[in-house]
């Protein structure tokens, strides 16, 4: 039953992927392009979470609370890019 | 048993509102609709996949409360980058496509 789970949550985590690079590469604007990345920074950290589970090991744990931490740092730069013309003012 | 079906459960629905969140963003017309679903379906999604993550480590010999830091975690940051998203968005005047409510009853159409 996990076995059946886990690929079903990989199919559905692999086309959330490949519809938010879609909307990456889209656009229209710059706000988007960063949603686009910071989604895609959750579902990467999704795809390690299911990684670990299937092949029972939690080293790939770490590897998500990474992704999660790097896509917010990331995520905040960004938009106060935007915001202000300047990551750090 | 219980437990293969509670994991199994956490799963399907994390990652099928993770699909949600990217369908969401994939479709909806405008952006400060857009971003709506990441951050709220995605998140839920998450949550989902962190959960099963944690009941299933819980009973294979590895109990922790890691996976709730990243659940947490994520429940913190995701509102406050979306605030910086919408912040950015008004900044830049993106336009909204949203239509305009209509009239209420009574008024002058000319108005």
């Amino acid at each position: 039953m996990i076995a059946t789970a886990l690929a079903v949550s990989f199919v559905f985590v692999a086309i959330a992927l490949a519809i938010t690079f879609w909307r990456l590469l889209r656009g229209p604007d710059a706000p988007d392009r960063i949603l686009a990345l910071d989604t895609l920074y959750i579902n990467a950290a999704a795809i390690a979470v299911l990684a670990g589970i299937a092949l029972d090991t939690p080293l790939y744990f770490e590897a998500a609370l990474a992704i999660a931490l790097m896509g917010f740092v990331g995520t905040v730069a960004l938009a106060k890019f935007l915001l202000r013309g300047d990551v750090v003012d | 048993m219980i437990v293969e079906a509670a994991v199994s459960f956490f799963l399907v629905v994390g990652s099928f509102f993770l699909l949600v969140g990217a369908v969401g963003l994939a479709r909806l017309p405008d952006f400060l609709m857009r971003l709506h679903a990441p951050t709220k379906a995605s998140t839920l999604g998450i949550g989902g996949l962190l959960l099963a993550s944690l009941v299933w480590f819980a009973t294979h010999g590895l109990p922790g409360v890691k996976e709730l830091l990243v659940t947490l975690f994520m429940f913190l940051t995701a509102p406050v980058s979306a605030n910086l998203l919408g912040k950015a968005a008004l900044h830049l005047r993106l336009k909204s496509r949203a239509p305009l409510p209509p009239p209420a009853p009574g008024a002058d159409p000319d108005a």
